[in-house]
């Protein structure tokens, strides 16, 4: 049963719209494209909606929103993870307003339906009224399709989606070298911050394979930090080690620490200065190999990966977007730590998420200025492209299909349009 | 006798808090930032926390944790002109008020407060409301913030991005 209240656009004209290496920019404002881009992607592929360390107990939850559908995402006595519309059968009202928590089920406030862990009706109050009406094991909360890769949760309403595998395709193994970070111990989510920009969602999609931007916009960030990471942090403008590359599927990848991209492989570079006292405190419940190890990785890793629509594995947080409205994105950056692992460092890698990260941060903010320029700006010169052709003279194709380019190119924001324009013209 | 020396001694501290927590809006609300860093501890913390409970702010995600270190870079970072967001801030307008003297020693003095910051930019007002607790040392002789903790109370909800001091 489709939303007829929302108008959405003819996708066989997209083509005059989102071509391979420039956009119109009515792709930013126009509320009929949001609408399309809802049903068409956000309702049909696979959407990040939890890391599994938010959900270790059976009864653990959290709430989260897919496009404009509230959802719970739960773990149940089974120990199986379920994603669950937050919406009663009955007359429609969330049954769940809790970011996160622990809950033995669901009741409805309005007529008390209660709903178990896996979106079982349970019960209902004064059920003569309806013997004969309906049959409780036809009316759980809705389900989405599941799928759980390296404890990233993912959710679809498409019930016949690809297998989430086949999805993430040549993003795996990026994913397994992000994983790496948690230097043996599992990854846990350690909290987050959220934010809201007035600007277009796709504007956060494009920004994060776009390392060109980073020693523009984040210059007040790297003057506030040492010249020795400033500089190995920016290195990537002129490193020729350093480059984009798209994953196929919308997915795509930025390497711009190149020795950071297999923190199992040591290069020996002596441990910054900045770091060592951390390094004398560790080592005295570590092995010197282990602190090298957990010392290297406090940054995360040397690239950002972005998994469209919804999710990037950026250095060392998840960045998860929710697009609110054509003119409005919510932003999540989800701070990692090692579960079980030293305290002493897991502090330290919070410091480092403030640091740079959400609204009050050093770099976040920044980031947030340029894009609601860019939505701003758009609306002048309605006939005038978005350009991402950057790198286009420069760019290789591997016997794979994957598009390779410099670390400044926009190889990964051609590889989420041309994603973006095959979904949207799905029917 | 005594306890009226205490009321007294209680009420001047008291009031010499408020006065400064009061200055210090001012200056914010004026981004004199480099003199608001004057008003500081050495030792002392800025913290806008996100978890409302927490009370172990090193061990937690915050939005700010600074110490002298970092709000002298945060300052700089403000009137670097390097900041886009900071060059092209909000306007803000603050009311703090609702004091109370949370505890007090012989030396120091915790006061909580409700501050109420209106930020305009670009056409739009944005409301920042906010519990406040500041500790204010006496050791020196001076008035002196110990600690600052602004408990937002939208802090687990999306913000806009902040490009001036709350």
């Amino acid at each position: 049963m489709s939303d007829s209240s929302y108008q959405t656009v003819d996708a066989s004209a997209l083509y005059q719209r989102a071509q391979s290496d420039r956009v119109a920019p009515s792709l930013y404002y126009d509320p009929a494209v949001f609408e399309t881009e809802l049903e068409r992607i956000f309702y049909k592929t696979w959407i990040w909606v939890a890391h599994e360390s938010e959900l270790p107990n059976p009864g653990d939850f959290r709430t989260t929103t897919i496009g404009r559908q509230p959802v719970i995402v739960v773990r149940d006595k089974s120990g199986a993870v379920n994603v669950l519309q937050n919406r009663c059968r009955h007359r429609g009202a969330t049954v769940c307003e809790q970011h996160k928590g622990n809950a033995k089920g669901f009741t409805c406030p309005y007529h008390s339906w209660t709903y178990g862990l896996d979106g079982a009706l349970r019960a209902l109050p004064y059920g003569d009224g309806y013997e004969g009406v309906i049959d409780k094991t036809e009316l759980p909360l809705a389900s989405l399709r599941v799928g759980i890769y390296q404890g990233l949760i993912f959710a679809s309403f498409n019930q016949d989606i690809e297998p989430l595998e086949d999805f993430l395709g040549g993003a795996k193994p990026w994913i397994d070298l992000f994983m790496k970070q948690g230097v043996g111990y599992p990854i846990k989510a350690n909290g987050e911050h959220r934010f809201r920009f007035n600007g277009n969602w796709k504007i956060q999609l494009e920004n994060t394979t776009d390392l060109y931007h980073f020693p523009v916009v984040h210059k007040s960030w790297m003057k506030s930090i040492d010249d020795e990471t400033a500089a190995a942090i920016t290195s990537f403008m002129t490193s020729d080690q350093a480059f984009c590359r798209s994953l196929g599927n919308g997915h795509s990848l930025a390497v711009l620490v190149p020795e950071l991209v297999d923190l199992d492989h040591d290069d020996g570079a002596p441990i910054p200065e900045r770091f060592e006292e951390l390094a004398a405190t560790l080592a005295k419940k570590h092995t010197p190999d282990e602190v090298r190890r957990i010392v290297r990785s406090l940054m995360g890793v040397g690239f950002n990966l972005n998994l469209f629509p919804n999710l990037a594995l950026s250095m060392a947080f998840f960045r998860v977007l929710r697009p609110i409205s054509a003119n409005e994105t919510e932003i999540r950056h989800v701070a990692l730590a090692m579960d079980g692992g030293p305290e002493e460092a897991n502090r330290v890698r919070l410091r480092i998420h403030e640091h740079f990260q959400g609204p009050f941060g050093f770099g976040s903010p920044d980031d947030a200025e340029a894009w609601e320029r860019v939505q701003r700006g758009s609306h002048a010169g309605p006939d005038l492209p978005i350009l991402v052709n950057r790198g286009l003279n420069r760019e290789s194709t591997a016997p794979n299909g994957e598009k390779t380019a410099h670390a400044t190119d926009e190889t990964g924001m051609r590889e989420a349009y041309a994603q973006w324009r095959t979904m949207m013209e799905q029917a | 006798m005594m306890d009226q020396k205490n009321t007294l001694f209680s009420q001047q501290t008291f009031a010499g808090a408020i006065e400064l927590i009061w200055r210090e809006a001012e200056l914010l609300d004026r981004k004199d930032y480099r003199e608001w860093l004057s008003l500081w501890d050495p030792a002392g913390f800025y913290v806008v926390p996100i978890d409302p409970a927490t009370t172990d702010f090193a061990a937690t995600l915050n939005y700010a944790y600074d110490d002298q270190d970092m709000r002298e870079k945060r300052v700089q970072r403000m009137m670097s002109g390097y900041s886009a967001s900071a060059s092209d801030a909000a306007r803000t307008v603050r009311t703090v008020s609702r004091f109370t003297l949370t505890s007090e020693t012989s030396d120091e003095v915790e006061v909580s407060s409700a501050q109420i910051i209106v930020a305009y930019k670009r056409g739009k007002s944005t409301l920042f409301a906010a519990d406040l607790t500041h500790r204010i040392s006496f050791a020196s002789g001076e008035p002196r913030i110990a600690q600052k903790v602004i408990r937002l109370i939208d802090s687990t909800e999306a913000l806009s991005a902040i490009g001036f001091l709350l």
